[in-house]
């Protein structure tokens, strides 16, 4: 009796180990947004107080809505792009036998696996041959490396699960390949295009180096150079407080729609990785 | 019915179609990943620079290793190159070792059924969904060497006497920064082998549990072989995530050579020192070594990752 309850109680010791772990760098960064001045070097544990300056000087000292909504335009245009593309290609490679398509689907997986400085200089090339340099289209463009790949190949396991009864009504009516895939598989694909497509805004969102590359000017920028760009009057007075205050911003909607959509999440992410 | 002849133009109509349909996403991919890539490895063998890329001259080997006035110039002399190498490989080894040893506790426990288990899930996608840049922020904050709560935390538990600069001491800064890179993506690796962990059959534990088995060792003769194909997976991917890490490195510690990755001498030359055939050949080099690695590793591991097991 008393063991049981011993382990019972080494087992909570544990979860909330593992929970603190996991949470307490957000909660901290919150503690510290709220605090300004000479009190940011003063350790505090717990909140204490609500100053809510530093969240003003992030908007006034940068043009930090304007790289928020670089940030979002960006990763919305790369999913509306991924999504397109993905969902043509997956019909292709998921539902058509066509001679070469396992090595079509191997090359695909392995693009999404090579190391982006690989392609860093060539594609520094071909953003300024297209005029693209400091431009977010040129950020669009170059995010499809990473997200396309990932979203042709989940489509195409989702695609393939379906069960052949359901074209096979709509073939014999004389449907054409592209009445297939909009009026039978784009409605079926639902779920699959929300996990996909979230996936995809969240890499997007989140991507540093060619964004540090390939744009220039503060008002190009999206929201995590922003943020590593973000100094203060010297190298070793870093203006945390402001710091702090803009890592809440760019987070809270993120883990918002984290867990809101977290079966389904969760779900594209083994299906993405488990499956290939 | 349909023809066999009809049935059969049918069929090349639908191959057709096919690839007029793969045919957008083949040139976006062509666009940026292909074209680049050789660029890249062409790049290498130049000496052209960032400001004028058409005023470049074939070089040869060059980059990689010439003698230039009896003494071996490029990569394969360069010191700072082979540091980077290293610290790549140790940071990679290291970083998925902790998050495959801490995935798999965080899996065990969250497979147990126990009051607040959704919260602890929920709190699961929380580092996951922080941009990296971010993390990098709220650890370098964390571990400030004079304010920081961590260098706190561990003077009020006695454990330091005097604050530690993490990330300024050369031989800590590689092990801040793998610390922070276990606490982003530990939750991936968690969540794959939580997958994995709910789909194993349930008679063969109470079939332990009727014969009284002590847990570990079910843990090691049961689970953990059922599980392999998954960690197999899950290793492979954190593993060519880590190899081309950049973020982490760049934001925390900037160019310091006790942290500094491939990706980050790759950009530093190509972008700082405007060297592209330089940084070019750095980041062919890298190029090849992780795709040598990657098929050792599926060599010996055999990873199923063709999508016929659920």
């Amino acid at each position: 009796m008393i063991r049981r309850h011993l382990r019972r109680s080494a087992f909570f010791v544990l979860v909330a180990g593992l929970f603190a772990w996991l949470v307490f760098p957000l909660y901290y960064a919150f503690v510290t947004s709220l605090r300004s001045g000479s009190a940011i070097f003063r350790v505090s544990w717990l909140p204490d107080g609500a100053d809510f300056s530093n969240y003003v000087r992030v908007f006034t000292e940068q043009p930090f809505g304007r790289n928020l909504l670089n940030s979002f335009l960006v990763a919305t245009a790369v999913v509306a792009i991924s999504l397109l593309l993905g969902v043509t290609a997956a019909f292709a490679l998921g539902r058509v036998k066509f001679r070469g398509r396992g090595t079509l689907l191997v090359s695909i997986l392995a693009v999404s696996m090579f190391p982006q400085v690989a392609v860093l200089s060539g594609l520094f090339e071909v953003i300024r041959t297209l005029r693209l340099y400091d431009n977010l289209i040129g950020l669009v463009l170059a995010y499809t490396l990473f997200t396309l790949p990932f979203t042709v190949w989940v489509l195409t396991t989702f695609m393939r699960d379906l069960p052949q009864e359901i074209e096979e009504a709509a073939i014999l009516d004389g449907a054409t390949p592209w009445q297939l895939v909009t009026r039978v598989f784009l409605p079926l694909l639902g779920p699959a295009l929300v996990t996909t497509g979230l996936l995809a805004f969240i890499v997007a969102w989140n991507e540093f180096l060619f964004a540090l590359t390939f744009t220039l000017s503060d008002r190009q920028r999206t929201v995590p150079v922003a943020i590593a760009l973000i100094s203060g009057g010297s190298q070793h007075e870093l203006p945390w407080g402001n710091i702090m205050a803009a890592c809440v911003v760019v987070t809270v909607p993120l883990i918002v729609l984290v867990l809101i959509f977290q079966r389904r999440l969760v779900a594209g992410l083994t299906a993405g990785a488990v499956k290939g | 019915m349909v023809s066999p002849a009809r049935h059969n133009e049918g069929q090349r109509q639908r191959v057709r179609a096919a690839w007029l349909f793969l045919a957008p996403m083949l040139i976006v991919l062509a666009l940026v990943a292909l074209w680049p890539l050789l660029r890249t490895f062409y790049f290498s063998f130049t000496n052209a620079s960032l400001v004028d890329l058409h005023g470049r001259e074939g070089i040869g080997l060059g980059n990689y290793l010439a003698p230039v006035d009896g003494v071996w110039t490029g990569l394969f002399a360069d010191p700072q190159w082979w540091r980077a190498l290293w610290n790549t490989l140790v940071f990679a080894l290291a970083s998925v070792f902790l998050e495959t040893v801490l995935g798999v506790l965080f899996a065990l426990v969250l497979n147990v059924t126990f009051r607040g288990r959704s919260l602890m899930r929920a709190a699961l996608l929380v580092p996951w969904a922080i941009p990296t840049v971010v993390s990098a922020k709220m650890w370098s904050w964390m571990l400030n060497d004079q304010f920081g709560i961590v260098n706190d935390g561990l003077m009020r538990l006695r454990m330091i006497s005097e604050p530690v600069a993490w990330l300024a001491d050369p031989t800590l800064s590689l092990w801040a920064i793998i610390l922070v890179d276990v606490w982003k993506t530990t939750p991936f690796v968690a969540l794959l082998v939580l997958a994995a962990l709910q789909m194993l059959p349930k008679d063969c534990y109470d079939a332990a549990k009727v014969d009284g088995i002590p847990a570990w060792k079910v843990f090691f003769h049961v689970t953990l072989p059922l599980i392999r194909p998954a960690l197999a997976v899950a290793v492979i991917f954190r593993f060519l995530d880590a190899m081309r890490m950049f973020d982490l490195a760049y934001v925390m510690t900037g160019s310091s050579d006790a942290t500094m990755t491939v990706s980050v001498f790759a950009r530093r030359q190509l972008v700082d020192f405007q060297d592209v055939g330089y940084g070019s050949a750095a980041s062919t080099l890298l190029f090849l070594v992780i795709g040598l690695l990657t098929l050792l590793y599926l060599r010996a591991m055999r990873p199923d990752l063709s999508g016929a097991r659920r």
